[in-house]
């Protein structure tokens, strides 16, 4: 007994070590962090993986192509439109199909109003992940107009399927342009209130301002994609650098700072819902003519060799590697997911922080945990 | 929820006949009518089902409505646990023990098509539980992928309901069979 209490009083390296998860509000899904704490300073952060490992990748050896979609959407739930996109560009990139400038400007619309919603729920869970129930509720309102135009049009109001290869399952809803008008005028309205609360906020500024900085090399070494690495000034944007659909024909900026630390992570989010409904804004007024989807043989066979496609999500940069021998069925599929990459850098931010801020790091990064897993 | 809005009103006459007296039944129904206007459920949602949990307790759908909007992230004080999203092998035993948790009265609601059979992912995949009736018994299934804030909001209203036949007597036999090995 003696001995013990003697070891504690004396061992001033002693780690306190507790477990985060895996079923936590913070993490918002099912992640366990194991933290190793000196006092109340982050000594070491290990994120066990694999509550939510679901096997997709196997699963999509053993689907057809227009079967893949369908699991692709559940990865990354918030960004589902682009996880079905970015498998039937690759599909098309191979099978060397040319797309109906109808689906491209519907493609690129659609992506851009899931970035909106995507960003907002990211907006609602961090303000309520340092305090801020207001937030959950202002968010979530709005997500919700984005919401009934994914249902109008697409059937589903968040893992969505709409796309298939070849084009669209169905043409827009009448109503759609005018929805999407409408919501826009009020997200104008809506969003210097969402800086007011957040943006602006003193007690924000304290929780996020230095916290968690990322340098720009380490952003890029770490592979450090989407808004969380465009805050560090790495120039990541797929959209701009490689652009797919309609995006070569749209002006936007993208969105770029200096500093890397949480508060500006949180900053580039914000900003790229308005350079999202900038895009909106060129291309509602002019969606062509024409047919919604090529005609495509209801049996899809690749031919031989290897196809990767990249896309840009809320959450970063999302490819798609398809190995194909020629069946209907992939040899190997492997998705390069935003998430898993964003998370090898939580250990090397946290690190001499204190614990209150590993929520406010973990929650900058915008994770989603099943496509961490997938 | 409205009487004549329920589907299964047959067994719920037969079950309110059966076995009570005045003084029992009394007791009962003011116990039960506290008990299901003040549902807690647990912040428990593994993926996709969760967001639309957190959507239903958004302003448009509003959770709080049908007393259930105090989420609390301990299973020790929560009264509902809401399984939203896919279960996997490895969260099967972290499931059962926050279960296991929860004290008595205690209730289950499997939301969306993987916690009742696997959904999507039942066939083809190595690591999905299929079915959390596996692992902790459930009183409602609320199918969909994932389901819509108003068939989460049913749901629960059948839970209500589900809660408002109960006895002294059937409890005991409901606690009974919650050990589940």
């Amino acid at each position: 007994m003696e001995e013990k209490v003697k070891d504690i009083d004396t061992d001033e390296q002693q780690e306190y070590i507790i477990n985060i998860g895996p079923q936590h509000p913070s993490t918002h899904g099912v992640m366990r962090l194991v933290v190793s704490l000196k006092g109340e300073t982050v000594k070491n952060v290990e994120p066990h993986l694999g509550y939510i490992h679901r096997g997709i990748e196997k699963m999509c050896e053993s689907l057809t192509y227009q079967q893949i979609i369908h699991l692709t959407d559940r990865m990354d739930y918030l960004a589902a439109h682009m996880n079905n996109e970015v498998v039937c560009l690759a599909v098309e990139k191979a099978l060397e199909i040319e797309i109906p400038d109808r689906v491209k400007v519907i493609r690129t619309l659609m992506s851009e109003l899931t970035r909106i919603q995507s960003h907002e729920l990211f907006w609602a869970s961090y303000g309520m992940d340092l305090g801020g129930q207001t937030c959950y509720f202002y968010g979530l309102r709005d997500r919700e107009m984005v919401l009934d135009i994914f249902e109008e049009t697409t059937g589903g109001r968040m893992i969505v399927s709409y796309n298939c290869p070849g084009g669209v399952m169905y043409d827009l809803h009448p109503n759609f342009q005018k929805r999407v008008k409408e919501f826009l005028k009020h997200f104008r309205k809506v969003l210097p209130e969402y800086d007011d609360i957040l943006t602006n906020n003193v007690i924000f500024h304290e929780r996020t301002v230095g916290i968690g900085p990322l340098s720009l090399n380490e952003a890029i070494s770490y592979g450090i994609t989407g808004p969380s690495g465009r805050a560090s000034g790495f120039s990541c944007d797929v959209r701009k650098h490689e652009p797919y659909s309609a995006y070569d024909r749209v002006k936007f900026n993208e969105v770029l700072y200096a500093e890397g630390d949480a508060f500006h992570r949180y900053l580039a989010r914000v900003e790229e819902m308005r350079e999202s409904m900038n895009i909106i804004d060129q291309l509602i007024d002019n969606i062509p003519e024409g047919p919604y989807a090529v005609k495509m043989k209801p049996v899809i066979r690749l031919p031989e060799g290897e196809y990767y496609q990249r896309v840009e999500t809320p959450r970063g940069e999302l490819g798609v590697f398809i190995i194909s021998d020629g069946n209907k069925t992939p040899y190997r599929v492997h998705f390069r997911t935003p998430n898993f990459a964003n998370l090898s850098v939580l250990n090397h931010l946290v690190k001499g922080f204190k614990i209150a801020d590993l929520i406010s790091i973990f929650g900058s990064l915008d994770f989603v945990i099943p496509d961490i897993d997938r | 929820m409205k009487y004549e809005e329920f589907g299964d009103n047959e067994s719920l006459e037969l079950l309110r006949e059966s076995g009570t007296n005045v003084l029992l039944a009394t007791i009962d129904d003011v116990i039960n009518w506290g008990r299901k206007n003040s549902l807690w459920p647990l912040t428990f949602a593994t993926s996709c089902c969760g967001i639309e949990m957190m959507q239903t307790g958004a302003p448009k759908h509003d959770f709080a409505r049908f007393g259930m909007e105090v989420y609390r992230a301990s299973p020790r004080q929560a009264d509902v646990i809401v399984v939203a999203g896919t279960i996997v092998k490895k969260m099967a035993p972290v499931l059962k023990r926050l279960y296991d948790e929860m004290s008595e009265p205690k209730y289950v609601v499997a939301m969306g098509a993987c916690t009742i059979t696997g959904g999507p992912f039942c066939l083809h995949s190595y690591s999905v539980v299929n079915g959390v009736d596996q692992i902790i018994p459930v009183d409602v299934y609320i199918p969909g992928c994932p389901p819509r804030p108003q068939a989460l909001l049913y749901g629960m209203l059948q839970l209500q309901r589900l809660i408002e036949t109960e006895t002294i007597k059937s409890r005991k036999i409901r606690i009974a069979s919650h050990n589940y090995e």
